[in-house]
């Protein structure tokens, strides 16, 4: 279970948070102008990084707000924490795997909830990634 | 025990070959997708000088991490279509591949929980029958009577309603399926290449000629991807995208125990589906984890979920130990439906996105990939599969329709 530690609550168990998918991922500006083939990108394509990945959480059962983290997809360690209007902090390591470290060793960057993410559409700030919840198995 | 007291060491059922300089094609994953790929290849086309490339052991990804259900029994007709034809190949490949992998039609129920489960099931097995899927719908007390252990009373938080039934779905060891496949490949003249990760490919302007790989280059006509939960890995280094996104699923066993469960339940509302392997161990699944995920494992409150579920439906499970849990890595869509066909890139094909539900579609997904990637056109079962589709808006929508849980 990951321990994520909400800007605004603190650290919390992972089944007090739902899952947003790709972060930054800004309505597109002029909806009308696009081709099938944007619309397809912007409705069905995400980034599936393998290494650190930009994704938003939501403190669904807590504080109910949006936040940003760089998290590793292979190691699950969490790099970094940070808002829904911040851009995505540099961090060194990207596209591959760095070695697990200890548990809860994240960097905090940057002040929770400010207004307007870059690129993104007034009236737009809220996810739009839709997240393949998909089980079944079989 | 001294070492002339042990049994001979079986014969190999594969060479171990190091790779040629070049092939007519190269898979990439020696799933048993990849597997079935180049059995159909060498089978049905006649084309013998192919490779598999696996960059572990041969069935190390999600074929030996599945809970081996193999069922029908969905909702749309383009699915039906590829999942029947699936089983109907299972039906017959134990004889074909001269190997019992305990292929063992012991039916699936899936149960219904909601008045909304009620319609939407009863539905589908209307659906079914016209597709030719054998599908019954039965009440509670006839769910009791083809699984006593199960909970059928009301005092539970989802009381069972009623299920679906396909009799001829079931389980198989899957293991063995990859070793089966595997055998007649290499009997066929494939080359089985473990150990070997593809980190690049070669093109000549959009059209491919070759795989760069950790024990060398490889030169090829044509490549076909069955990399599972990597697929967007590889379309990456090949320069295309996949709308695809790699989640963790898990499932568990318990310890062995004595036969008491005779079939498969699955029940998507409550989230859990249960078999009893043949040695007897119970076998039981979830849901994906929520977050994306390469790392071959999951949170644990999903199998705690999932357990909770599973001692509320068979209620004589709360005393049963869990063995192991594991996880591997599905490669979703979000239409719950696999893509298979032709890739942006020339003579590179792809056959991904079979998520939480691909072992049952093995055998239909190598025939239908190996006819694509042999006359580069898709075989008419995995036409609507195209990745077009995301484009074109003629999504196959099996969310919630095919008893895939949503
Ligand atoms: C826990 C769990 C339960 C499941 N239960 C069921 C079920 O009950 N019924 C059902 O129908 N399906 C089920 N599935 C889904 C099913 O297992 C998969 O859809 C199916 O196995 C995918 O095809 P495959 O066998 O070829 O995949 P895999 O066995 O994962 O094969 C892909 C291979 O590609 C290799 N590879 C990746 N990258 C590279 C590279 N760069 N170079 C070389 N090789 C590479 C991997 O190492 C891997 O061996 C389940 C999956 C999981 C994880
Ligand atoms: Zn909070």
């Amino acid at each position: 279970m990951l321990l994520i530690s909400c800007p605004n609550c603190g650290p919390r168990d992972e089944t007090e948070f739902h899952y947003g998918g790709q972060a930054h991922v800004a309505y597109p500006e002029s909806p009308n102008d696009l081709t099938d083939r944007e619309w397809a990108e912007y409705l069905f394509y995400r980034e599936n990084t393998k290494g650190t990945f930009a994704e938003r959480w939501v403190h669904s059962t807590g504080c109910r707000q949006w936040f940003n983290m760089l998290r590793d997809t292979v190691s699950y360690e969490i790099h970094s924490i940070y808002g829904m209007g911040q851009p995505r902090p540099d961090i060194k390591s990207t596209g591959q795997s760095s070695e697990p470290t200890q548990p809860g060793e994240f960097t905090q960057a940057g002040e929770f909830g400010q207004a307007g993410e870059p690129g993104l559409a007034p009236g737009a700030a809220s996810p739009t990634a839709t997240t393949p919840i998909s089980s079944e198995g079989v | 025990m001294s070492a002339d007291h042990l049994p001979e060491h079986p014969d190999f059922l594969w060479r171990n070959p190091d790779p040629k300089k070049s092939y007519d094609a190269v898979i990439v994953g020696g799933g048993g997708h990849g597997l079935a790929t180049a059995y159909f290849l060498a089978k049905n086309h006649g084309m013998t000088n192919i490779a598999i490339l696996e960059k572990g052991w041969l069935a190390g990804g999600n074929m030996a991490r599945n809970t081996t259900i193999i069922r029908s029994n969905y909702l749309w007709d383009e699915s039906a279509a590829i999942y029947e034809h699936a089983l109907k190949l299972w039906e017959i490949l134990p004889e074909e591949l001269e190997y019992d992998f305990l292929f063992s039609q012991r039916g699936v129920m899936n149960l219904a929980h909601t008045l909304g489960d009620v319609r939407e099931s009863v539905r589908r097995v209307g659906a079914n029958r016209l597709n030719g899927v054998d599908a019954e719908w039965l009440d509670p007390q006839q769910v009791k009577e083809l699984c006593p252990i199960l909970n059928i009373s009301d005092n539970i938080r989802y009381p069972v309603m009623g299920a679906t039934y396909q009799p001829r779905a079931g389980i198989a060891k899957h293991d063995h399926v990859a070793w089966a496949f595997a055998r007649k490949c290499d009997e066929l003249g494939v080359d089985i290449i473990q150990n070997c990760e593809v980190t690049g490919f070669i093109k000549d302007g959009n059209r491919v000629t070759g795989v760069q790989t950790t024990r060398g280059t490889i030169n090829t006509e044509k490549v076909g991807l069955c990399a599972a939960g990597h697929s967007s890995v590889l379309a990456e280094m090949a320069g295309f995208r996949l709308p695809i996104q790699s989640h963790p699923l898990q499932a568990l066993v318990s310890e062995l125990h004595e036969p008491v469960h005779p079939t498969v339940v699955m029940s998507n509302h409550v989230h859990v589906y249960v078999s009893q392997a043949h040695k007897g161990e119970l076998v039981m699944g979830a849901g994906v984890d929520s977050y994306n995920g390469y790392g071959q494992r999951g949170s644990f409150h999903v199998i705690e979920e999932q357990m909770a579920a599973a001692v509320e439906l068979f209620p004589i499970f709360a005393r049963a130990h869990v063995l192991r849990t594991w996880g591997g890595i599905v490669d979703t869509t979000l239409d719950a439906s696999p893509i298979v066909g032709l890739s942006p890139v020339e003579n590179m094909f792809v056959n991904c996105g079979w998520g939480t539900g691909g072992f049952k579609g093995t055998p239909a997904a190598g025939l239908t990939f190996a006819h694509t990637i042999a006359t580069g056109a898709p075989h008419q079962l995995n036409k609507p599969f195209a990745l077009e589709r995301f484009e074109t808006g003629a999504l196959i929508d099996e969310h919630g329709a095919a008893a895939v849980a949503h």
